[in-house]
């Protein structure tokens, strides 16, 4: 996988992300590479319902949500949580990318949105733009983890 | 079949199979079935409603998968079921997810459902105005199947009659 500078908070700590995908694979994937850019995964979840209580539960400085999932949709889950968290960080990452789609979920909330099958480097780009100033970037040996 | 319907499907299952599988695909095999659907490995099935209805599934056998999940999760999965059923929904949900994006943007408007694993040895046989083109992708990994069955729905067809 391609190397790229560390992404981290101002505060030098690793970006935490919430991975919701009903897909294991999606959210191995998806892991892989925020943690190759130097983040750290506070938790996962398999659908809407858990997204948001894993939510809670952990507080990410970003959620990085699917959007076909069972029992409750990315885009519903991403309303509730920025209803409850209007600070919430939230990327949705699907391989249906029509515009109705993205247009509906920027609409409830989310701040941002990566197609499928996720390039590593358009991901990165995105992290950074939608963390803004409260990122920074890093060499992977000046870390503080 | 409409063309105009499948030839998203064939390009975004070329473009996600290349990109997911880091090595060179190719279209082997096609034809139109009318008869059902015979499983070949372990197979998903997404239905689509909507201005177009339908299904489409994707087969692929346990061996196939598990190099198809060690690509996708970037270390050395096991050659079981649940390896396999995971590796065929997550191939289909890329695939089909693609597909509909650029039909969407043509105007076509639909649902799909999250994919479901196809247990059944034999689907049901398609309909006259409905009948299946199968693909086989050869990729350096082993052989993916596509069956698709897709129509306009009958208000869309008219609406198509009627321009």
């Amino acid at each position: 996988m391609e190397q790229f500078p560390f992404l981290i908070r101002k505060d030098r700590a690793a970006i935490r992300y919430l991975v919701v995908d009903d897909s294991v694979f999606a959210r191995k994937n998806v892991a892989r590479m925020v943690e190759s850019f130097g983040g750290e995964i506070a938790g996962e979840a398999g659908d809407g319902c858990t997204a948001i209580t894993e939510y809670d539960r952990t507080s990410p400085d970003m959620v990085l949500m699917d959007i076909t999932m069972p029992q409750m949709e990315g885009i519903e889950a991403a309303e509730r949580i920025v209803r409850a968290h209007p600070d919430a960080r939230i990327v949705m990452v699907s391989s249906v990318g029509y515009q109705e789609n993205i247009v509906a979920a920027l609409q409830k909330g989310a701040r941002h949105f990566v197609q499928k099958p996720v390039k590593a480097e358009i991901l990165y780009e995105v992290i950074k733009y939608v963390m803004g100033d409260d990122a920074i970037m890093a060499a992977p040996a000046a870390q503080e983890n | 079949m409409k063309m105009e319907l499948i030839q998203p499907f064939i390009n975004a299952a070329d473009a996600v199979l290349a990109q997911t599988l880091h090595c060179p695909t190719r279209i082997g095999d096609v034809s139109m079935e009318q008869e059902a659907y015979r499983r070949k490995g372990v197979a998903s099935l997404v239905t689509i409603n909507g201005d177009i209805e339908g299904r489409i599934i994707f087969d692929i056998d346990p061996k196939t998968a598990a190099k198809v999940a060690s690509t996708l999760a970037g270390s050395a999965m096991e050659a079981n079921d649940d390896v396999a059923r995971e590796t065929v929904c997550e191939l289909a949900n890329m695939v089909i997810g693609s597909a509909i994006t650029t039909l969407n943007d043509q105007g076509f408007h639909f649902k799909i459902q999250p994919p479901v694993v196809h247990m059944a040895e034999m689907g049901e046989e398609s309909h006259e105005d409905e009948e299946a083109l199968v693909m086989c992708f050869d990729t350096g990994n082993g052989n993916v199947f596509m069956n698709i069955a897709l129509r306009y729905n009958n208000k869309k067809r008219e609406e198509l009659r009627s321009n």
